[in-house]
């Protein structure tokens, strides 16, 4: 383990940044985001950004491909993929956690070579949270976010930071800082790790009924009358989609730039009317299908898929964000089962 | 392969444009140098694109014993199929596939009396087959086929059912539309009631396609006749945008249509939530 004084933070950014492109979350008008490193402009200490990290893998609008048209003749021009390695310092325990979510969907066969691309040039340094808010529940999915993963795992006390590679690439990531850096006992960040833990044991929802989401009860909970009620007040406005970072489903779309054809993905919302509408109907007709269809990917769908993995990692933006107060927790404590 | 390879089409060329009913058109496809853009199996479908006007996923009509070119039977009925109604041949259009698991033609139909039940343009992924199927005759047992819609003008494939499959022994063709026309000394009435009234003996295995209304209430009267739904097939068709499984727009439960589907064997629908 590694460590180094808060008071050469900077220092370090600053050092990470000479290589590669940094990002690190930092306080804005509208809360924390991750935003291209600054000298000088201090990391913030939110829990969270409002958007999730997913989009450094995952942006919400790509580029694919591009066409010519000439008459009845079609030329079709693949994009440069970007190469640049890039760094993402701060990434919290339920984020890096839902990066091997998405790899189950985009690293499976048929790899997405969009999604891999971006992958290979990331390195992620996470950072323990010191103080988790009321709506966290990363622990309920088995996340413990003292051991918050990635690249490099960071934590911290009133004095320092403690770094510890886990991979290869974090490796070889704080062997480019070493001059910064002094070696520290593998007990060091122990005291910071018990102070997390402690208020972890304070907040009400740590343990959720999951044992209720087998593929076994797919059918029951499917049917089961209650979603609708669940569902009653939901605006159909995706916004706990789009802040989600394990959603991922997206939409493919031309834009006709004037200099040719452009084909993109972009997000996508399970939660919108068009989203299954096709030639035959919709098999969706309303908010109660559509509200359905997207706790259902999550707890059961995406879990019978991937040797039981729950779609959620606890990250709470969908708490915070939702403009009705619906959420995937109300869900879970109607739906789950009886033991929590 | 990768999605890069999936992801991003390949050209082809439209070589010959038939037109089948009045919102019906058979669309025939080749790659640039000529010959088939990739090889299917029979029920497989392929995202067919004009850059700008949009994508879309479509079975492929044609049978991979067709070592000349694909085809496309495509009702207009949206932007895309709008534009390809209008186009002429030797336009060049994208196309990537070919998607999904088709049906069982080498393993669970082989040997198998068969009857084929489609309605409307639910007769192009059947096509596939059927062609299929003749062409490998001795693989399989007796062949009926039983095809409805609307009126005599809305069938599709309509010379080919007459020239060449009425005409081939040992395949029984039942034709029905839905209401009494001029010039029409077939049968009248929906195809699921003519399927009861025909009473096929349970000795088959069946495959059905049409509007989600029509293989519900055929599936139903082949169950009264006294099959069991592991001899009754069908395929499906719900929005789609990568094909691949991972746009997350096509499932039906924990099941993708573009990769788990679009073939399923009707016992298997039970097992799938109410929701296409």
């Amino acid at each position: 383990m590694k460590s180094l004084l808060l008071k050469d933070m900077d220092r370090l950014l600053a050092a990470l940044a000479e290589n590669r492109t940094l990002y690190v979350p930092t306080d804005g008008a509208g809360g924390a985001e991750y935003r291209l490193y600054q000298p000088g402009t201090p990391l913030s200490e939110a829990l969270n950004t409002n958007r999730s990290a997913k989009d450094f893998f995952f942006p919400q609008t790509e580029n694919m491909m591009r066409f010519q048209m000439r008459g009845k003749e079609i030329r079709i021009e693949e994009p440069t993929r970007p190469d640049e390695d890039f760094v993402v310092f701060g990434v919290r325990a339920c984020d890096a956690r839902s990066f091997e979510l998405l790899d189950k969907v985009f690293l499976s066969e048929p790899v997405d070579s969009y999604y891999q691309n971006r992958r290979a040039h990331g390195v992620i340094v996470t950072r323990c949270c010191g103080r988790p808010e009321e709506t966290c529940f990363c622990t309920a999915f088995g996340i413990d976010p003292t051991a918050p993963g990635g690249d490099v795992s960071t934590w911290q006390d009133d004095q320092r930071l403690y770094l510890a590679a886990n991979t290869p690439a974090g490796q070889a990531l704080l062997n480019g800082v070493a001059h910064l850096l002094t070696d520290a006992p593998e007990t060091a960040a122990d005291d910071a790790k018990a102070k997390t833990r402690a208020a972890l044991a304070n907040l009400p929802i740590q343990n959720l009924p999951l044992d209720g989401f087998g593929e076994e009860n797919l059918l029951a909970i499917f049917n089961d009358p209650r979603w609708a009620e669940l569902s009653r007040a939901c605006l159909g406005c995706g916004t706990c989609t789009f802040v989600c970072p394990t959603c991922q489903c997206y939409d493919i779309k031309d834009f006709d730039t004037g200099h040719g054809i452009q084909r993109f993905r972009c997000w996508d919302s399970c939660m919108y009317s068009e989203f299954t509408r096709c030639a035959h109907g919709n098999p969706r007709v309303s908010q109660v299908e559509r509200f359905r269809q997207r706790f259902m990917h999550k707890l059961v769908y995406f879990p019978a898929n991937n040797q039981g993995d729950f779609s959620c990692v606890g990250c709470g933006r969908c708490l915070q964000k939702c403009p009705v107060s619906l959420n995937i927790v109300k869900v879970i404590k109607a739906l789950g089962g009886e033991k929590a | 392969m990768s999605v890069n390879e999936t992801l991003i089409p390949k050209l082809g060329v439209v070589t010959d444009i038939r037109i089948d009913t009045p919102d019906v058109k058979t669309f025939r496809v080749n790659a640039l140098g000529g010959g088939k853009v990739f090889e299917h199996i029979p029920g497989q479908c392929a995202m067919l694109s004009i850059p700008g006007v949009g994508e879309a996923m479509f079975s492929i009509t044609s049978s991979p014993t067709n070592k000349d070119y694909m085809e496309f039977s495509i009702k207009k009925c949206g932007c895309l199929t709008d534009w390809l109604h209008q186009m002429e041949p030797g336009q060049q259009i994208t196309i990537r596939g070919p998607y999904g698991n088709g049906f069982p033609v080498d393993t669970a139909f082989k040997g198998k009396n068969l009857l084929f039940i489609a309605g409307g343009i639910g007769l192009a992924p059947l096509r596939s087959v059927i062609n299929y199927v003749r062409a490998n005759r001795a693989d399989y047992g007796t062949i009926d086929i039983v095809y409805g819609s609307r009126s005599k003008d809305d069938l599709v494939d309509y010379r080919e059912i007459l020239d060449e499959w009425c005409a081939e022994e040992g395949v029984n063709v039942h034709l029905t539309i839905d209401r009494e026309q001029e010039g029409w000394d077939g049968h009248v009435g929906f195809v699921p009631n003519y399927v009861k009234e025909l009473g096929f003996d349970t000795n088959k295995t069946a495959i059905i396609c049409g509007p989600p209304i029509m293989i519900k209430f055929t599936l139903a009267g082949l169950v009264e006749l006294g099959f069991d739904k592991t001899q009754v097939y069908t395929t499906m068709e719900l929005k789609m945008k990568c094909g691949v499984g991972k746009c997350g727009r096509c499932n039906i439960g924990a099941k993708y249509v573009c990769k788990d589907g679009p073939v399923f064997r009707c016992d298997q629908l039970d097992e799938m939530p109410n929701e296409y």
